[in-house]
Parts: C-alpha cells; sequence; structure tokens
C-alpha cells in the first residue's frame, strides 16, 4: 500500500466520520419526526391503538438500527488503533470548533 | 407459609443477593479485577434506575388510563440517547474533565463555583425528589398490600407504613455501605453500580415474561390480543397533541436533569466510548420495557373486576391466575425498580447535600481552616450518611404525610417538572458562554416559583395546601393568576401547562439576564472551560499561587482523600516537576489538579475554598484579575522606564563621549605641556648652569662680564620660582586650602593696579574702561581678584594679534552678579579650544612663547573660591573672558552716585 494511497484513504474516512457525526446529530430530529407523525392521524374517527402502536415500535426499532450503525460507525474497532483514535480526537476538536 | 411470609423471605433473600454481589463486585474492583464491571453494558443497565416503580407498575395504569400517552415517557429519554451527540457527550466529557460530583457541583461549576447555585439546586433536587422516594415507598407497601390480599392465611390489614418504614430503613443501610464506601464520589461505585445492572436485568425480566404470560397465557396468542386491544376502552388513538409533545419533551428534559440520571450518567460514567453504546442499547431496553405495556393493560381491563388498580395489574394478572411464581418474580421486578431509584437518589442527593450545605457550613463554623480542625475525611463521610438517612427519612415521612393514594401517584410528573427547571441553567452553561450566575439563579428561581405555585402547591388537592379560592380565582383574586391558568391560558393539562409556563419564564428570564449583567471572571473562565471542553480537554486552572504551603496542602489532602492516594499524588507531582520526595512546588497546575481530586470528593466549591484558604485566597477574582492587570501595567511602566533610561543611557553616553573627548585633548594638552614644562624648566637651567659654570671656570671674565652673567643666572632663577610658584598655587587653590583674605575695596583702583602689573601702561595696548563702573564697590579678596585681572589683562596684552591692539574692560550688574568683561580686538581662540582653555596646560598656541598655560586654570579656580567664576565669551569681537562675582548690595546704587 502505497503512502499516497494510505493518505487517500485517510481523507476519504475522515469525511466519511463528519458525515456519521452529522447523521448522529440528525439522527433525533427524525426521531422527533417519526414520533410527532401519528397525530397527523388523529383526522377522521381517529387511528387504532393497534395501529399507532406498530407504528411507533416499528419506528423505534429502525431509530435504534440507525442509531446502532452510527454509533459504531462514528467510531469502531476499525479506528482503534493509536494513529486512528487520534485522527479521530482531533476530527473531534475540529467539528466541534465548527459547531 | 402464606404469600405474604413467602414473599418477605424471597425479598430478604432478594435483597441477601444483592448485598452479595455488590460486595464482590467491589472486592473485584478493589483487586483490579473483573473489567466486566467496567462494561457498557453494565452502564446501560444502571441508565435503567429511570424506569422506577413508577414506570414499572405505572406504567400500566398509565395505558389502562389513556392509552399510548405513557410512550412519552420513554420517547423523550431514547431521543435524548439517541441524540447523544449534541449533549450527553459533552456532559459526559464536561464532568470528566472537571470532575463534577453532581448537577448541582456542574451548574455551580459552570457559573462561577458559585455555592449559592448549588445550594438553590441542591433544595430544588431534594424537593422534586422527596415525593419521588415516597412513591417508590408507596409501590412496595402495595404490592405487600397485593400479596396480603391474596393470602388466606393472613388476617386483617398490614401495616403500610411499618412495611414502609422496613423498606426505607433497609435501603439506607444499603445505600451507606454501598454508596458511602469511599469518598471521593469520582471513583465508581462498582458494587452499588453492579447490584443496580442485576435489578435492571431483574425488572426488564420480570416485566417481559408477565407480558409473555399475558400475551400468550392469558390472551391465547399475538392476534387474539390485538383484538382484545381493538376492544378495549383505549381502542382509539385519541391522545391530545399537546399532551403527547408535552410530555415528550418533558421526560426528554427530565431524563437530562434528574440528580440520579446524571449520577448514573455523568458521575458514574467509567469511560467516554460506554455512552455510544448506551445510546441504542437504553433506547432498546425501555422500548423492551414498554413493548408489553399495552397488551397488559388490555388484558388486564378485561380480565380484572371493574375497580380493580391498572397500576398493579403486573402483580395481579399473575397472581389471581395461580401463578405465584410469576408474581413473585413480577413483585421482585417492581421491587429492584424502587430500591435502584432511591438507592441512587439517595446517593446523589446526599453527595449535593453534604457537599453543598453540610461541608460550607461546617468549613464556616470551624473558622474555615481545614488544616488545623479534624478530619476532613471523616466529617465529608458522616455528612454524607447523615444526609442519607435524613433524604430516606423525609421520603418516609412525604409518605406518612400525604397517606399514600391518588395525590401520590401524580407525583411522578409533577417531579419531573420541578427538576426541569435545571434544564436552561445546565444547556445554557454547556453551549452559550454568555451564560451567567444572575441569569441561571434568576432563571431557576422563577421557574421554581411558577412550579410550586402552578403544579406542586396545587397537587396536594384543592384546599390542602393551597386555598379553594386561589385555586379557582386566583392569587388576590387576579384571575390572570390562577395556578392552573395562568396569564389565561385555561383547559390546559395542569402538567403540560405548569411545564410551559415555568420552563418558558425560566428560559426567558434566563437569557434575559444573562444578557444585561456582568460576569464575574471566574464564571467567565469556566464558560469558556465547559463549552469549549471539545477544544481543551485540560481542566481549568485558576490558581495563581506560589504561596500556598505544599505541607499544609498535604495534611489536608490526606484528611479528605486518604493518606495513601493523597502521598500518590503528591509524589507524582513531585516527580514530574522533577523534585525528590513528596513535597511538589506548588505550581498552579499542581494546585489546579489538586483541586480536581479534592472536588471529586467534596465538590468543586469547597474544594476550591479550601484551597484558597490554604493558598490564601488565590482563587480568580476580580482582584486577581486586577492584580494581573496591575503587573501588565507595571511591565508597561517597567518598559517605558527601560525606555526614558535608555534615552537617559544615549545622553550619558553622549556626555561621555563629550567628556572623553575632552580628555583626550586635555592628554594632548598634558603632553604638550609636559614637554613645554621641561622645556621651560631646561632653558632657564641650562642658561644657569652654563653662566654660573663660566662663572666658576673663567679667570678672565671682566667685570662688567661677571655682573651681566650673575644677573641672568638671577632672572633665570625668578623665572623658575615664578614658574613653581604658579604650580604651588594651582594645587593649593585646588585642594581649597586657600584662605581668603576678605576686604572692602573699589573696582577701579583694582584695574588700575592690574594694568600696571599686567604691563599695559606701556602704551602698547589701548584700554578702555566705563569710567563710572569704577566706582562700584567690592567685598571680596581684592589681591587674589586682581591676580585673575592681571593674568587676564597679560594675556591680552600677549595673545591679542590685532595690528593696534585695544582692551575693552566693560562692568555690568546682572542677576545680583556682578560681570566684569575683557574683550580684545584679537582673533579670539579657536572654537575648538574654547572648551579647554581653562584647563591646566592649555596654551592656544604652542608658538607663543609665554607662561606654563597654567593662568587660566589659576584664575578659574579664584573665581569659584571667590564665590563667582569666569567663562570665555564666544562671538565677540575678539577673545573676550567674563568674570563675575557677587556684587555688593547696593553697590550700584553708590556708582549711580
Amino acid at each position: 500500500m502505497s503512502p499516497e494511497r494510505g493518505h487517500v484513504f485517510l481523507a476519504r474516512r475522515a469525511y466519511f466520520q463528519r458525515r456519521l457525526m452529522d447523521a448522529a446529530r440528525l439522527l433525533p430530529v427524525l426521531g422527533a419526526g417519526m414520533f410527532v407523525l401519528p397525530l397527523l392521524w388523529k383526522s377522521g374517527e381517529g387511528a387504532r391503538t393497534v395501529v399507532v402502536m406498530f407504528y411507533i415500535f416499528l419506528s423505534w426499532s429502525a431509530l435504534i438500527g440507525l442509531g446502532w450503525i452510527v454509533s459504531r460507525r462514528l467510531s469502531g474497532p476499525e479506528t482503534a488503533d493509536p494513529a486512528g483514535a487520534k485522527g479521530d480526537a482531533d476530527e473531534q476538536v475540529r467539528v466541534s470548533r465548527e459547531g | 407459609m402464606g404469600a405474604l411470609n413467602a414473599i418477605v423471605l424471597v425479598s430478604l433473600l432478594y435483597v441477601a443477593l444483592l448485598f452479595g454481589v455488590a460486595f464482590a463486585a467491589d472486592r473485584a474492583a478493589a483487586r483490579g479485577r473483573g473489567t466486566w464491571l467496567r462494561s457498557p453494558i453494565v452502564y446501560t443497565l444502571s441508565l435503567s434506575i429511570y424506569c422506577t416503580a413508577w414506570t414499572f407498575y405505572g406504567a400500566v395504569g398509565f395505558a389502562a388510563r389513556s392509552g399510548l400517552e405513557y410512550l412519552t415517557i420513554y420517547l423523550g429519554p431514547t431521543l435524548v440517547m439517541i441524540g447523544w451527540w449534541w449533549t450527553l457527550r459533552k456532559m459526559v466529557r464536561v464532568g470528566r474533565s472537571q470532575r463534577i460530583t453532581s448537577i448541582a457541583d456542574l451548574i455551580s461549576s459552570r457559573f462561577g463555583k458559585s455555592n449559592a447555585l448549588a445550594v438553590f439546586v441542591t433544595i430544588l433536587a431534594v424537593i422534586g425528589s422527596t415525593p419521588y422516594i415516597a412513591l417508590q415507598l408507596q409501590s412496595v407497601t402495595i404490592s405487600f398490600a397485593a400479596f396480603a390480599a391474596v393470602d388466606p392465611t393472613h388476617t386483617g390489614e398490614i401495616s403500610e407504613t411499618g412495611v414502609a418504614l422496613w423498606v426505607a430503613f433497609g435501603l439506607m443501610v444499603f445505600t451507606i455501605l454501598f454508596g458511602t464506601r469511599n469518598l471521593d464520589a469520582n471513583e465508581r461505585h462498582h458494587g452499588l453500580v453492579m447490584a443496580i445492572a442485576l435489578e435492571a436485568v431483574v425488572k426488564l425480566c420480570a416485566l417481559l415474561a408477565v407480558g409473555i404470560f399475558v400475551v400468550w397465557g392469558l390472551a391465547g396468542g399475538v392476534e387474539e390480543t390485538l383484538s382484545r386491544i381493538d376492544e378495549s376502552a383505549i381502542a382509539r388513538w385519541e391522545v391530545p397533541g399537546s399532551r403527547w409533545v408535552g410530555l415528550t419533551l418533558l421526560s426528554a428534559a427530565a431524563f437530562m436533569c434528574l440528580p440520579r440520571m446524571f449520577q448514573v450518567m455523568v458521575v458514574e460514567n467509567e469511560d467516554e466510548a460506554h455512552l455510544r453504546t448506551a445510546s441504542w442499547a437504553f433506547p432498546t431496553y425501555v422500548m423492551l420495557m414498554s413493548l408489553f405495556v399495552v397488551p397488559i393493560a388490555a388484558v388486564g381491563l378485561d380480565l380484572s373486576p371493574a375497580g380493580a388498580n391498572p397500576d398493579l395489574f403486573v402483580l395481579t394478572l399473575p397472581l389471581v391466575n395461580g401463578q405465584e411464581g410469576l408474581a413473585v418474580l413480577s413483585f421482585l421486578g417492581g421491587f429492584s425498580s424502587a430500591t435502584s431509584m432511591v438507592i441512587v437518589a439517595a446517593i446523589a442527593l446526599s453527595t449535593m447535600v453534604s457537599n453543598h450545605v453540610v461541608m460550607p457550613v461546617w468549613l464556616w463554623m470551624t473558622g474555615g481552616s481545614a488544616v488545623i480542625s479534624g478530619d476532613v475525611r471523616t466529617v465529608a463521610i458522616r455528612a454524607r450518611r447523615l444526609s442519607i438517612m435524613v433524604i430516606l427519612f423525609l421520603g418516609y415521612l412525604y409518605f406518612r404525610v400525604s397517606g399514600g393514594g391518588a395525590a401520590l401517584a401524580a407525583i411522578g410528573l409533577i417531579s419531573f417538572v420541578g427538576v426541569a427547571q435545571f434544564l436552561p441553567a445546565l444547556l445554557g452553561g454547556l453551549f452559550w458562554r454568555g451564560a451567567n450566575r444572575r441569569g441561571a439563579l434568576a432563571g431557576l428561581a422563577v421557574g421554581f416559583a411558577v412550579w410550586m405555585y402552578s403544579l406542586f402547591l396545587p397537587s396536594f388537592g384543592a384546599s390542602a395546601v393551597m386555598p379553594q379560592g386561589v385555586l379557582e380565582n386566583g392569587l388576590m383574586g387576579l384571575s390572570w393568576l390562577r395556578p392552573q391558568a395562568l396569564f389565561g391560558a385555561q383547559g390546559m393539562d395542569p402538567v403540560i401547562h405548569a411545564f410551559m409556563w415555568s420552563l418558558s419564564l425560566n428560559i426567558v428570564v434566563f437569557a434575559v439576564v444573562s444578557l444585561v449583567s456582568f460576569p464575574q471572571p471566574v464564571e467567565r473562565l469556566q464558560g469558556a472551560q465547559f463549552v469549549n471542553v471539545f477544544d481543551h480537554s485540560t481542566p481549568s486552572g485558576g490558581w495563581t499561587g506560589g504561596l500556598a504551603q505544599s505541607e499544609d496542602l498535604m495534611i489536608m489532602a490526606q484528611r479528605i482523600m486518604g493518606a495513601q492516594e493523597a502521598q500518590a499524588l503528591f509524589a507524582e507531582a513531585a516527580r514530574e516537576q522533577g523534585v525528590s520526595g513528596y513535597l511538589p512546588e506548588p505550581t498552579p497546575d499542581f494546585l489546579g489538579r489538586l483541586e480536581r481530586s479534592l472536588a471529586g470528593s467534596v465538590g468543586a466549591a469547597t474544594a476550591h475554598a479550601m484551597i484558597s484558604q490554604i493558598v490564601g485566597g488565590a482563587s480568580v477574582s476580580v482582584q486577581d484579575l486586577m492584580a494581573v492587570a496591575d503587573e501588565t501595567a507595571q511591565i508597561m511602566e517597567y518598559s517605558s522606564q527601560l525606555e526614558m533610561k535608555t534615552e537617559e543611557q544615549a545622553r550619558t553616553a553622549r556626555q561621555l563621549r563629550q567628556a572623553n573627548e575632552k580628555l583626550t585633548q586635555i592628554s594632548v594638552q598634558k603632553d604638550a605641556f609636559l614637554s613645554q614644562i621641561s622645556h621651560e624648566l631646561r632653558t632657564p637651567m641650562t642658561s644657569i648652569r652654563a653662566f654660573s659654570e663660566i662663572l666658576r671656570d673663567g679667570a678672565g671674565i671682566r667685570p662688567d662680564e661677571q655682573s651681566r652673567y650673575a644677573s641672568i643666572i638671577h632672572d633665570e632663577a625668578v623665572r623658575l620660582t615664578r614658574l613653581l610658584d604658579d604650580l604651588l598655587d594651582l594645587s593649593v587653590l585646588e585642594n581649597a586650602q586657600i584662605v581668603l583674605n576678605l576686604q572692602e575695596g573699589t573696582l577701579g583702583p583694582l584695574l588700575d593696579r592690574a594694568e600696571v602689573a599686567a604691563g599695559l601702561s606701556e602704551g602698547e595696548m589701548a584700554v578702555r574702561r566705563d569710567a563710572r563702573a569704577d566706582q562700584i564697590r567690592l567685598h571680596t579678596d581684592t589681591d587674589r581678584l586682581a591676580q585673575v585681572f592681571i593674568n587676564l589683562m597679560s594675556n591680552a596684552r600677549k595673545y591679542c594679534d590685532a595690528a593696534e591692539p585695544r582692551l575693552d574692560i566693560r562692568v555690568a550688574e546682572r542677576d545680583g552678579m556682578l560681570q566684569v568683561d575683557f574683550i580684545d580686538n584679537g582673533n579670539g581662540i579657536p572654537a575648538g579650544q574654547q572648551g579647554t582653555v581653562f584647563e591646566k596646560f592649555s596654551r592656544v598656541s604652542e608658538n607663543k612663547a609665554g607662561g606654563a598655560g597654567l593662568g587660566l586654570a589659576i584664575c578659574r579656580e579664584i573665581m569659584a573660591r571667590l564665590g563667582g567664576g569666569i567663562e570665555y565669551l564666544p562671538g565677540q569681537a575678539g577673545g573676550a573672558f567674563r568674570v563675575y562675582l557677587p556684587a555688593v548690595q547696593g553697590a550700584a546704587v553708590e556708582a549711580a552716585q
């Protein structure tokens, strides 16, 4: 593996790390949106509890699944090596400054 | 053996198991084993204390009354955990880097380590949590009662208060045993956390087991269960939007602000990475906890007799259907929920109470000298244990006074709204650097007051605490102040109403006061530390010490942290500084580190106070910043002084250069003089020797020749004598050995005498004198003055190179000085020599024959002795000298006459 390729790979990973952070930030917004959606169903004669319950639990599971993926990828075992961890920390610092 | 006795026995065995687990975990941790104790799963499970008995039993009751609304209590925390990247990550990082011990500590630490704020938050937390503890006691009590009701061997009522008392006592013992083992609240309570994790597993298993039994045992499958839900009273989705959104927000806020949640989430956090796992694992846990709630509620409503308490469906459904084992498991689930919540809440609150109330008071009472007075460590642990007892007793008391019942059941959400008041200060402190202490205090006070007025006091029921009239017509009859319809917001759900108003007003006041008031320096420092925690995770300093006695610090640290830990800390710091032994230099770095270590035991504010007592008030105060400013000013002053000094040096250098030039000239003059004086001395001596030899050897010398030779010898001897006299005269004058012979005299005759002596009367040189000035009286050494005049006149005669030499003598009086100017019409003295003309051996011209160059030097010395001076007057027609001396009073008047 040539140094150039390694470099490209790191930059790419840093880029995806930042997108993952964006995803981590957006997840609760998505969750909130999903959880208030049943309020719109009230019009008419009202939705069935069972339907809403299924919807809520399904979206809940989806949210948990997404959260699991994001949190695993955000700093998974593949970045646990010291250099990767360090790069990660730097990345976090930079992003927190941006935010 | 009846069911009641069995349940008591099972409870005792279960408690014994918990004790055993906690003890084993503590031992394993102490031996450094048991890495699984620090796994993210244990951390996630410990978070489950969010699910108290209120949610364990109450969720089913909640669902039975209002359908899916109970989900909001879990959806809020789910969103918070899923959004951990926003807030929790920062909270945990701040908590770890600042060694935060409680939410009160966090808020106080953020806002300038203000103890007032910490006390306020502590009181609010205690008020908000005490009813909640009472609620747990109640749930355990009613679950016992449920067993007693189906126990045929048991007759009569069980003593509810007795059960509650025993439960409270048992919890107290457990909490004190495993919660105050080590003083440092930052050290993890491994045993306790392990026991809580076990309880979390038990309650999840219990609820899932009951759910499975209900769905597949009682209802007969998923299809049948769903149809039962459809047929039940909660078949329709009829949740008001405001409650759905409001309660979700409320539970999210409470999840972050509850003291017990803060304890397990931030304080007991072992590793920031655990949060990553918990972010999805905890939502999974609460989702599973709520999975079977609606089925249980629906089936319970269907099967139970009318009027049965839906809160106890989890317990009664297995019990009445002969599943005693399942009922016991369910009981243990509820028991676990109640006990874990009470234990952690008691630890969190006792830490706050002892650190922010007891310790400051104790420090204040002991005169604040942590070094001299008793063992701080013991005091802190005792304070914490005492606080635990008091808090549990308060919970029990609340339970007794309120008598259980419906008022208590509603307290869960009421308590949530109370602690949610911390949210603006918490989030504002973490994300907004402009947030300050006054804003936080004002916001909290307003939010707290609104909560009290609109929710907490009315919750006791009409006329219990708050008069009926106030409830219906508002305070002082003002309808817009009705507690449950503030500012005309009618028809709202009371909890949502209170939540909205208290939090809105809290935020508004917090923001406005923060905007208009100016924070203290420490607040600004801490604000930067908190908000930008990811930029610089090195914790805050703040010690400008250097005065602290390391030994005193060590004595204090040993008392708080324990001898071993303190010595290790000090030795390590000393080693890092390159100092041998145990006493490092009290550098700001070291003090900051020590403060954080102590803060883990006694809270940031107290630790800060204690160190400042020893270091001598070296906290960053306005005074300190002013001192820093002063220092800066001093540095600036110093640099301006340096500039001045540089100028002065430049001036001095210039002067030195001048002096050097002068010295060089003088040296040249001296060399010239030495050759001159040897010549001057040799010439007469040569003559004297030659002529005296002639006189000695010459036999045939004519008498007239003999006479001439003798007179030559005499003249030369006189010349020599004169030269030597001059030298001697100058030496005497310079050494101030001269004795002045002061006498009265008149200027005119003195000048006449000098003219004659100088040989001016021979007519070669014209002398012009101001006759009017001749009458000026003198009171001085006239002989010496005459010597000066003679010298100047003979110089003029000798050196004036004009064709018709003329000497003007002008007299004037100015500023009390008599000036006599001698001005000839020659070329004068060249500019380069004007500065040295009064030096010894100075001769204007090498060619011109004359004296030895001592005349003007002698004049200068004489005039200095006479109180005046002599100087060369440049810019005249020729050579010009001015002699000045103090004038006699009234001399000019006399002259005018």
